[in-house]
């Protein structure tokens, strides 16, 4: 699914607002899946998951960061998530159904966030963002 | 069968005496054909969906809405019993509407988002627990029926 000039330019702009909140919002998403979604929790068996964790929080920023970077270079996602893919792919492999889980979390985040400006397009366009992010990362599995 | 504890029946129930249904009405199957614009597949009879402000402002999706919030309106007030709540729903959304139940766990997530973004703050972690159990529920009972 293509990202439009139109959904670019809602991406960069919600981003904007976004600013530095994306570690926390990453954080959040994380905390919100790890709970509506208990089975995403056996890939961190390794992690404190309970609310406030300092684990959660630094993987939040990891989130945030790389998703971050990402809506820089909408034009090439690909070779911008290059790194992120091959982990996923050749260490985590994280099944592909749980970006979905996160994808939501992290729109579920951002529109309890920003009222005003998650409007049907910016959500529309976010969702496609993430979609795309997620292809990218699982590009590498098979 | 989707268990609940009864702090999570009550906060369930205490948030959706919030909802004005009158205002998110629009919006839950509004924004399910505007971000997932293949579910207009059903719609083809609704007039104006070509732009994101024809949709939301579209009386039939509005009208149409509110009807699937009251129905699931219901389904909160009887949460032991998903199954036989949609029971006949179930029947007609796959005999009838030949609708695929993936667009069920669609709508119950932009549902899901509806809330939050209505809510904010208060739309807890804990509570969009609760809630995504409430939709996978829902869902699952709407397919119940499927054959």
């Amino acid at each position: 699914m293509v990202l439009s000039s139109k959904d670019k330019a809602n991406i960069k702009t919600a981003f904007g607002k976004i600013g530095g909140h994306a570690a926390d919002y990453g954080a959040e998403a994380l905390e919100r899946m790890f709970l509506g979604f208990p089975t995403t929790k056996t890939y961190f068996p390794h992690f404190d998951l309970s609310h406030g964790s300092a684990q959660v929080k630094a993987h939040g920023k990891k989130v945030g960061d790389a998703l971050t970077k990402a809506a820089d270079h909408l034009d090439d996602l690909p070779s911008a998530l290059s790194a992120l893919s091959d982990l996923h792919a050749h260490k985590l492999r994280v099944d592909p159904v749980n970006f979905k889980l996160l994808s939501h979390c992290l729109l579920v985040t951002v529109a309890a966030h920003h009222p005003g400006d998650f409007t049907p397009a910016v959500h529309a366009s976010l969702d496609k963002f993430l979609a795309n992010v997620s292809t990218v990362l699982t590009s590498k599995y098979r | 069968m989707v268990h609940f504890t009864a702090e999570e029946k009550a906060a369930i129930a205490s948030l959706w005496a919030k909802v004005n249904v009158e205002v998110a009405r629009g919006e839950s199957l509004g924004r399910l054909l505007v971000v997932y614009p293949w579910t207009q597949r059903f719609f083809d009879n609704f007039g104006n969906l070509y732009s994101e402000s024809a949709i939301i402002g579209n009386p039939k999706v509005q009208a149409h809405g509110e009807k699937v919030l009251t129905s699931f309106g219901n389904a909160v007030k009887h949460m032991e019993d998903f199954k036989g709540t949609f029971a006949k729903l179930s029947e007609l959304h796959c005999d009838k509407l030949h609708v695929d139940p993936e667009n069920f766990r669609l709508l119950g997530n932009v549902l899901v988002v509806v809330l939050a973004h209505h809510f904010g703050k208060e739309f807890t972690p804990d509570l969009q627990a609760a809630y995504q159990k409430v939709v996978a529920g829902a869902a699952n009972a709407l397919a119940h029926k499927y054959h």
